[in-house]
């Protein structure tokens, strides 16, 4: 019999995130974030794990990377078909891995760097991310048996059931250098475990890590799917991967406004506030009262040029920042940080509902447009 | 005895703690989890970071952190002490039910909620930095004191939400804004005074602080006002 999906079955967590950014854009490999998450093993259950790395594509960072599970060969015959009809393909590959003692039953897994054909794009009349953002929907839910996991440019995420630190291993992530990392273990709750259910969720550049139990999962769903995106694996980090990309790309929102928005304070919170901020609040909140998110959570979002960490309001789900020099990390654990980190400068731990947000600094914007290191 | 903590897991290192004698450092303790739980009649001194779950349901036994804890340290702790040489995090000292936590630095989210006392058996934890929201939320019985040091708000929001039990002691010159209307808030008598200076004396023996640079502020006292209870928050009853 087969596996049950996500989307197919819900079972009524414990989870673990961890990531790393250079301010400098100095682009390391992916064994420091493998190690980092590993500490927190025990948060995880070996029924997910993942990661994200920024930068990683610095030969084809002009391409949307996309990075496709197929569960057969047929699959894989009609996605490409798709893909070949409305995106220039510069170059396709099996994504490398290794084999893996602990990793098994894998989909195929291959990494296509595309382009809207301009003729496809034009006749669409959408601009060129609302067109991929489209495709990629469609593929994931017309295409029986392909799944396309990650679609930015110059990132990709990497995810398997598994143990994060078997994922990373075979992967192959040590051969990757990025300026950001993210990563996730995963202990699933409501749904089977499913490759394509792992963490990171992704969309454009945008990937998010979450450990957590949304409660608000319907309504922000509901809401979300009137603006043509389609929640198909019943499980939170998606609707929080399109309710991000909705806020910042669609609606213009900055990500301290999308940290306020989908945890924004309570009214209680924003009448002590003063005049000014506590309008910026109560217009925010009653604009986006559906995309506000309720129940525990702590996620990190990677985007191009930066990561955002948030928890929930109530700090409901642990989290833990610190900085030495350019690098910035937060973890679920501290000791996740140390063993990598073992004398940050600083470490704290955010407030519930308040971002910490890192982007690239001048130099590390330089870096970033460099074709290859 | 000395016990290298690198790389071991959680279950290897409290299985040699639990086997070792009464004196036990633990060095380069890294995340491992539940460390001390449940122990009686031992002294732990604990270089690293150790894990979530500190001391759980610690029978007498006393702990000392060189560096930070992470979350849920001293849950349902029975009796014993923990020191905190850097801060603490989410849910420390979570039902406590005796014995003491003294923490240096900060802690957490949501520390001492449901902590509880019952004639001989009272709480106390002591923290030398700030706390963060939902401090002492439902909180049963027992004593926190919060010292603010080089802060400007020794609390967060929600402070003392549910509370019904018990007392918790800010040091600051003005009471936070927004506590919950079924507690009072009041002056610290010289009753209060006395047991404050208690445990700020022990607090400052052990990390070394000046006693006077403590004792120099106003100290409050928060406490479930009997007159108002929570009748009708809930239910009709």
């Amino acid at each position: 019999m087969m596996q049950p999906r996500e989307g197919q079955v819900r079972i009524p967590s414990g989870c673990a995130i961890s990531g790393m950014f250079s301010r400098n854009g100095k682009r390391v490999d992916g064994n420091s974030i493998i190690r980092s998450i590993s500490m927190m093993h025990d948060r995880s259950n070996g029924l997910g794990g993942g990661f994200a790395g920024y930068g990683i594509y610095p030969e084809y960072k002009d391409y949307y990377a996309f990075h496709i599970f197929y569960d057969n060969k047929a699959a894989k015959l009609a996605c490409e078909e798709f893909l070949e009809e409305h995106f220039d393909i510069i170059n396709l590959s099996k994504i490398p891995t290794r084999k893996h003692p602990r990793i098994t039953d894998e989909p195929l897994i291959w990494r296509y760097f595309v382009t809207p054909l301009h003729t496809k794009l034009k006749e669409s009349q959408l601009d060129e991310k609302e067109f991929v953002v489209r495709s990629v929907i469609k593929i994931n839910t017309q295409l029986h048996g392909a799944y396309v996991f990650s679609s930015g440019k110059n990132m990709g995420v990497f995810k398997a059931v598994g143990f994060p630190e078997d994922v990373g291993e075979f992967y192959r992530l040590e051969e990757y250098h990025g300026y950001c990392w993210t990563a996730h273990g995963r202990y699933p709750t409501n749904t089977p475990g499913w490759w394509g259910g792992a963490h990171p969720f992704a969309m454009l550049d945008n990937s998010i890590v979450h450990n957590g139990e949304i409660s608000s999962y319907d309504a922000n769903r509901r809401y979300i799917e009137m603006f043509g995106y389609k929640c198909t694996l019943l499980t939170d980090t998606e609707v929080i991967t399109y309710m991000i990309d909705y806020l910042g790309r669609r609606q213009g929102l900055s990500h301290e406004e999308i940290a306020n928005v989908i945890a924004a304070p309570f009214w209680s919170t924003i009448e002590q506030m003063p005049p000014e901020k506590r309008a910026k609040f109560t217009y925010l909140r009653n604009a986006f009262s559906s995309l506000l998110i309720t129940g525990p959570f702590s996620i990190l979002l990677g985007f191009e040029g930066g990561m955002m960490a948030l928890n929930d309001r109530l700090k409901l789900r642990s989290m833990v920042a610190a900085e030495k020099d350019d690098m910035v990390y937060v973890a679920s654990e501290e000791c996740a940080i140390r063993v990598i980190e073992p004398e940050p400068d600083r470490i704290w731990a955010p407030s519930g509902g308040e971002p910490v947000i890192v982007t690239l600094n001048e130099t590390g914007q330089a870096e970033s447009a460099k074709e290859s290191a | 005895m000395n016990i290298n903590a690198a790389g071991m897991h959680f279950k290897e290192l409290n299985e040699q703690i639990k086997t070792a004698g009464r004196e036990i450092v633990v060095d380069n303790c890294m995340g491992q989890r539940y460390i001390g739980s449940g122990l009686a009649g031992k002294s732990i001194v604990i270089n690293g970071t150790p894990g979530n779950a500190l001391g759980a349901y610690l029978d007498g036994s006393t702990i000392l952190v060189h560096g930070n804890a992470q979350d849920a340290t001293g849950d349902t702790m029975n009796d014993g002490a923990i020191y905190i040489a850097g801060s603490s995090g989410d849910a420390t000292g979570y039902a406590m039910r005796g014995g003491k936590i003294f923490v240096n630095g900060d802690v957490g989210y949501r520390a001492g909620i449901h902590m509880k006392e019952y004639k001989e058996k009272s709480p106390v934890l002591v923290i030398g930095g700030a706390a963060g929201s939902f401090l002492g939320e439902y909180q049963a019985g027992g004593t926190i004191i919060v010292l603010g040091l080089e802060h400007t708000k020794p609390v967060g929001n929600f402070c003392g939400m549910g509370m019904h039990g018990g007392r918790i002691y800010l040091r600051c010159s003005v009471p936070p804004k927004g506590l919950p209307r079924q507690i009072t808030v009041e002056k610290a008598s010289e009753e209060d005074m006395e047991t404050i200076e208690t445990y700020v004396k022990e607090f400052c023996e052990i990390f070394g602080r000046r006693e006077c640079m403590i004792m120099n502020s106003d100290f409050y006292v928060l406490r479930p006002d009997s007159k108002n209870p929570y009748r009708q928050l809930y239910t009709q009853n």
